[in-house]
This record gives structure tokens, C-alpha cells and sequence, in this order.
């Protein structure tokens, strides 16, 4: 691709290559997700939150940022390469350790039920309450089909999120055609429906939930642990790559669809609706799709989760995980998917690692939640004006 | 099923629609006056039940005994501390934020909210545990039959909806409601004709919030029992409330939160299904209705402006 004049920064920091800085940032960031995950002691954790702080404040006032976030336009394949080998390295180098794995499998089908949230809310402006009773849909589906049939696996994930896309469709007549907080108070109801039918209900386990058997391909059971090289690996290895395939996934999805004309149209829906319709944009058209895509990554990313745990029940799917997509989304920055990433691993590591104040970790994420959206309301990477086609002015 | 029975699903009903209609009526208030939805509400209502609680705690330590005065003191001083309360949220929470993205106030106001919740199971003493609202209403009844009108639901049901023919009143007969009309329905013009802004939207909240602590101190007294919880399920049915009704609407309101209350009861009585199965009736009617009427039963009169 070629370069965009308008987005170079005047001086390139320390005189490298915008790419090179590009990756030693990755790299800085695959060390510190790793010393992140690891860090045991609150001391630990409490220094390595200081330097964050430290490194986005030098970062910003550098200019190293801006290099960045050029790295990331013009050589987005190698970039991403590079993020995806960095979560790799990450993975590796925790082979040995449950606990943090398991937050890293978490954190990354997060992001993909919230890559779908985003769709619906960032893109087409569409709000969706109930994404953790989409993604308890796809655990539920994964529950009952892995126990009762003998289908494999891996379409079982594609089934939760069919099942999440169906289930999807009944609430498609009042989404699209409320709006704001009418359409707020569907979901929200839905939410809530959802969480209550489970509970009552007998046939999908009541209060008590279900068992999720386990993810497995082609013969290979992801709940035993693999061998390398004679060192015996946690088996929430396995999930973490399959998290890590999912996730990228759901990535690629959104960065296409975003950059696509449907992009286009869905962008044009959450600016005015009124005028896309005129000038022959299918509105229901356009909010249809983007609710089932969101749905069915939402669904997706629940199968997996529901393996990966191997048990579950109502109480992980309330009102209160809805909640937690929807301030991963606006916390990153509507719209932006980088900014959905960085927003759920926050969001979902920070109160586990934060146990010495473990009582109070609603408490003060709550508080946090507020004093940011004050303070910066567009979230931590704000989405930036998108160009119609990348690069089309350097075009003759 | 007898006519007895009947008689007593249906004075359940009365008294739940009561609670949601005054539940509602504050989510209705807040939007005419500022178009926002103030989702802390229902946690709001909490803070009420628990202020009127820890008041009946200290006047039963100083020895008053005479029910009568510890109900209208414990009932006023949830109703008065929570409407100060929900200015002062207003003061300084929502209205900095008035021309906020919608999306934005309802998450702050849905942190406030797991804020207050958590701050009451934190720092209330034993928070996290259930507590038991003392019943300080007469407890006889009467009986027909199979119905038995206990005289403690007969008061609290006059009450509330005294309440709201109170609260209609005021919107609408006062100087102070037609402030508040004349607000909800232009801003800027309000403004010029000498209407003190952010005093109306101050009292609106006010009101609203005192509302809703007298729905909590009632389902307290009622159920005798309250807990830190509450108030999300309370705020998030009052809020489908106002919503079904029509946002803006005083009368939408009620009407909704009598809805709601109907739909309980038949989800729990008249339908083949077990009675647990009620939330998840009323809900789903609740999302057909919104199918069929999207902007509720009452509709707010807006155009589009181009």
C-alpha cells in the first residue's frame, strides 16, 4: 500500500522506520502481557500498572505513538502477524501456568463477543443489551450438543453460533424497528427473560446448569494436556490457540466488513437514518445483518467459553455480563476494534489481578467506569474518521 | 379457581402495579425534563428502603415504641433523604452530561447504580445479608370467603395511589408542574420566559427519586424483608414500565406499571405453565409490545427533522 502523506508525522521518532517502531511496541507489549499475567504479588501488579501509565504517558508525548498507529495503517499484514505471533510468544511462554491461561482464553473470546457488539453499536449504532445472553445461547447449544449428539466439536461452535443468529431473529421485528432507549428496553428484556427462563426451566439444568463436554479435533481431546519436547503443557493451551484462531478471526470479519461498501452502508445508518434511507439504503436491511453477525460471533465466542469451563449455569450469563460487553466497547472506543481489544483484556484481567482489594473491585471499577467516561468520553482509542477507500487519494 | 382466589391475585396485582407505577413514574419525570434515562434508579429506590430502615433502627434505640409514628418517620425521612439524594446525583452526575451520547449517561447511570449497590453490601453493616423490615402496619384481617384483605396491603395500596393522584396533581395543577411541563417540552424557551432551569430539573429529580424511595419503603414494609439487590430487578421492570407506556408521560407510567403488574399476575396464575415462568411472560409481552408499538401504547409526538 502506499503511503498516506496526510497521516505521516513530521518527524519519525529516533529516526527509525515507523514499521520498526511498530514492532518493538508489539514486542514491549508481549513482555509486558506476560509479566502482566504472571505478576503473582499486588506489588507486582501495582508497579507494573504504574508503568503502563508511564509508557502511554513517554509514548504520547514522543510521538512514538503516532509512529504507531502509522505502522498499523501502512503495513497492517505484518503488524498483525506480528500481535498474533506476540499472543503466540505469550502463550508459550505460560504454558505451565491454569489460572493465567485461562484469563488469557477469557480475555480473548471476550473479544470476540464484543468484535460483534461493535458491529452493532459502533458501526450501525444499534444497542445491544443482552450480548451475554447471546453468548450464554452458544454455551447452552455447545452444552446440550456435545452431551446428546455425537456432532464434532468444531461445528458446534458454528452451531452456537447459528442457534445465537435464530434465536437472534425473533428479536429482529422490535430491534429495527424501535430505536434509542425503546430499543435499549428490548434487549434489556430479553436479557433478563433469558436469565430467568434458565433458572426456572428443568430441561437445560435450572439453577444448577449444565456440564459442556470438551473440545476436541480430530481425535484430539483438548482437556489432556499436550507434550512438547518432554514438558508437560496445561491443557488450557489448547483452548487458548483455539481462542486465539476464533479471535482472529472474528477480527479479520470486522476489519473486512468495516472496510467493505456494507461497512459503508452500516456507517451511513448510524449517522442518519433518515437520510441513508433516502438516498436507497436499506435500512432494515443493513441493521438486520449487522445484528445476526454480531449475534453469531457473540454465540460463537460462547461455545467455546462454555468448553473451555466445562460447566455452566444461569449465573454466568445476567444483566451485569451484559453490562461488562457493553463498557468493553465503549471503553475502548466505539468503533474501533484495537480499542476493543486493549479495553477486554482491562476489563477482564484487572479485577482478578486486583485481589488485594478483591471486596471492592465493582466497587471501584464502577467508579472507574464513570470517571472515565467523563473524562474521556470517546474511550481509550477513539475510532478515527474513516477514509471512503484506504489511500484513494494518492490515486492519479 | 374461586371467586376468593381471584380476588386475592388480583389485590397482589394492585399493590405490585402501585410499586412499579411509582417506580416508573420517575423514569418518565427524568426523561421529559432532560431526555436522559437514569438507569441508578432502581438502586436509588434501595437507598431509600435502606435510609427508612436505619432511621426505624435509631428510633427504636432511643425507645419509640408507637408504630403509627415510627411509619410516617420512617416513610418521610427515606422519601425526603433519597429525594435529596437524586438532586444532588442530578446536580452533579447527569446534568454536566446532559448533551452526552444517550448510550454514555445509561451506562454511567448503570455504574452508579452497581456503585451504590456495592457501597451499600460494603459499608452497611452486614450489607451483603438480607434485612428484616419491621412490619409496623396492622396486621389483621379481613376475611370473604377465601379472600382475606390484610388491612397492612389495603393502607399501603390507598397510600401509593394517593401518591400518584398526589404527584398528577402536582404536574398538573400547580405552578411548579407547569415549571416542569414547560420545561419538558422546550428548554430554551422555558429559559427565556424566566423558569430557573436547573431548579426545575433539580426538583424533577427530586420528586422522582423521593417516588420511588416511598415504592421501596413500601415493598419493605410489605414483604418485610430487604437486601442490597433490590433494586435492580424494581428499576429495571419500572424502567420497561415507562418504556411500554411511552417515555415523557406521566399517565404511560402508570399505565405501564399496571401492565407489568397484570402480566405477572396472569403469567403466575392463568397460564398452563408454573408460576416461576412469570418474569419470563411478562418480559416477552413486554418485547411484542414493543414490536407492535414501537414507541409505547402512549406515543411520544415527535417528527423527524431533516
Amino acid at each position: 500500500m502506499t503511503a498516506k502523506t496526510l497521516d505521516l508525522p513530521k518527524k519519525s521518532w529516533l529516526g527509525l522506520p515507523a514499521l520498526a517502531i511498530g514492532l518493538i511496541f508489539v514486542a514491549l507489549v508481549t513482555v509486558y502481557g506476560w509479566l502482566f499475567l504472571h505478576a503473582e504479588s499486588e506489588m507486582e501488579v501495582l508497579a507494573l500498572l504504574v508503568a503502563a501509565a508511564i509508557g502511554v504517558v513517554a509514548g504520547t508525548r514522543s510521538g512514538a505513538t503516532r509512529n504507531v498507529s502509522v505502522a498499523m495503517n501502512q503495513h497492517s499484514g505484518i503488524m498483525n502477524a506480528a500481535i498474533i505471533g506476540g499472543v503466540l510468544v505469550v502463550i508459550g511462554l505460560l504454558s505451565q501456568e491454569h489460572f493465567s491461561l485461562l484469563m488469557l482464553t477469557s480475555v480473548l473470546l471476550y473479544l470476540t463477543a464484543a468484535l460483534g457488539l461493535n458491529v452493532q453499536f459502533g458501526y450501525t449504532g444499534m444497542v445491544n443489551f443482552a450480548g451475554a445472553a447471546f453468548f450464554g445461547i452458544g454455551a447452552y447449544t455447545a452444552a446440550v450438543m456435545t452431551m446428546h449428539t455425537g456432532v464434532p466439536p468444531l461445528l458446534i461452535l458454528l452451531c452456537g453460533g447459528v442457534a445465537a443468529a435464530l434465536i437472534g431473529f425473533v428479536l429482529v421485528l422490535p430491534v429495527v424497528r424501535t430505536r434509542g432507549h425503546y430499543s435499549a428496553v428490548v434487549t434489556i428484556a430479553f436479557a433478563v427473560l433469558f436469565k430467568t427462563f434458565l433458572e426456572v426451566n428443568d430441561v437445560l439444568g435450572g439453577p444448577q446448569g449444565l456440564t459442556v463436554g470438551s473440545m476436541s479435533i480430530l481425535g484430539w481431546d483438548f482437556n489432556s494436556s499436550p507434550t512438547l519436547f518432554g514438558v508437560e503443557m496445561s491443557f488450557y493451551v489448547n483452548y487458548a490457540l483455539l481462542g486465539t484462531v476464533l479471535a482472529a478471526v472474528a477480527f479479520m470479519f470486522t476489519r473486512r466488513l468495516e472496510r467493505s461498501w456494507l461497512g459503508l452502508t452500516l456507517d451511513s445508518v448510524r449517522l442518519d437514518e433518515t437520510a441513508s434511507a433516502c438516498f436507497g439504503i436499506g435500512v432494515t436491511r443493513a441493521k438486520i445483518l449487522a445484528f445476526t453477525f454480531g449475534n453469531v460471533l457473540a454465540g460463537t465466542a460462547g461455545a467455546l467459553y462454555g468448553m473451555m469451563i466445562s460447566f455452566i449455569a444461569p449465573t454466568s450469563f445476567t444483566f451485569s455480563d451484559s453490562l461488562l460487553l457493553v463498557a468493553i466497547v465503549l471503553l475502548g472506543g466505539m468503533g474501533n476494534p484495537w480499542g476493543t481489544a486493549v479495553a477486554a483484556a482491562i476489563v477482564v484481567v484487572l479485577p482478578e489481578k486486583l485481589q488485594i482489594i478483591q471486596e471492592y473491585r465493582f466497587l471501584l471499577f464502577s467508579v472507574l467506569v464513570i470517571v472515565m467516561l467523563l473524562f474521556r468520553p470517546d474511550g481509550l482509542l477513539p475510532r478515527q474518521i474513516r477514509t471512503y477507500i484506504p489511500g484513494w487519494r494518492k490515486q492519479p | 379457581m374461586d371467586i376468593g382466589l381471584l380476588g386475592q391475585y388480583l389485590a397482589n396485582g394492585i399493590m405490585l402495579g402501585t410499586m412499579y407505577a411509582l417506580v416508573a413514574v420517575g423514569f418518565t419525570l427524568f426523561f421529559g425534563v432532560l431526555d436522559v434515562i437514569k438507569f441508578s434508579h432502581g438502586d436509588v429506590l434501595m437507598l431509600g428502603a435502606f435510609t427508612g430502615f436505619t432511621v426505624y433502627l435509631g428510633m427504636a434505640g432511643i425507645g419509640i415504641e408507637n408504630p403509627w409514628v415510627l411509619v410516617v418517620f420512617v416513610t418521610l425521612s427515606a422519601v425526603i433523604g433519597t429525594a435529596f439524594i437524586g438532586a444532588v446525583i442530578a446536580r452533579y452526575l447527569v446534568l454536566p452530561l446532559k448533551s452526552a451520547p444517550p448510550l454514555n449517561i445509561l451506562l454511567i447511570t448503570l455504574m452508579l447504580g452497581t456503585a451504590i449497590r456495592e457501597a451499600v453490601r460494603l459499608f452497611f453493616p452486614d450489607g451483603s445479608n438480607p434485612k428484616p423490615f419491621p412490619s409496623l402496619l396492622p396486621s389483621s384481617s379481613v376475611e370473604l370467603g377465601n379472600f382475606s384483605l390484610r388491612a397492612d396491603s389495603a393502607i399501603l395500596v390507598g397510600v401509593g395511589l394517593a401518591v400518584i393522584v398526589g404527584l398528577h396533581l402536582l404536574i398538573n395543577r400547580t405552578r411548579l408542574g407547569l415549571a416542569i411541563r414547560a420545561v419538558a417540552q422546550d428548554e430554551e424557551t422555558a429559559k427565556t420566559m424566566g423558569i430557573n432551569y436547573t431548579m426545575i430539573v433539580l426538583v424533577t429529580f427530586a420528586i422522582g427519586s423521593g417516588a420511588a424511595a416511598f415504592a421501596g419503603t413500601m415493598n419493605g414494609l410489605y414483604y418485610n424483608e430487604i437486601n442490597f439487590g433490590m433494586g435492580l430487578l424494581l428499576g429495571l421492570i419500572g424502567f420497561s414500565a415507562a418504556i411500554i407506556g411511552g417515555l415523557g408521560n406521566l399517565y404511560g407510567a402508570i399505565l405501564g406499571g399496571f401492565l407489568f403488574a397484570g402480566l405477572q399476575t396472569v403469567g403466575a396464575v392463568a397460564l398452563p405453565f408454573a408460576s416461576a415462568y412469570k418474569d419470563v411472560f411478562a418480559f416477552a409481552v413486554v418485547i411484542a409490545l414493543m414490536a407492535w408499538k414501537p414507541t409505547g401504547l402512549i406515543a411520544e409526538r415527535t417528527s423527524d427533522r431533516v
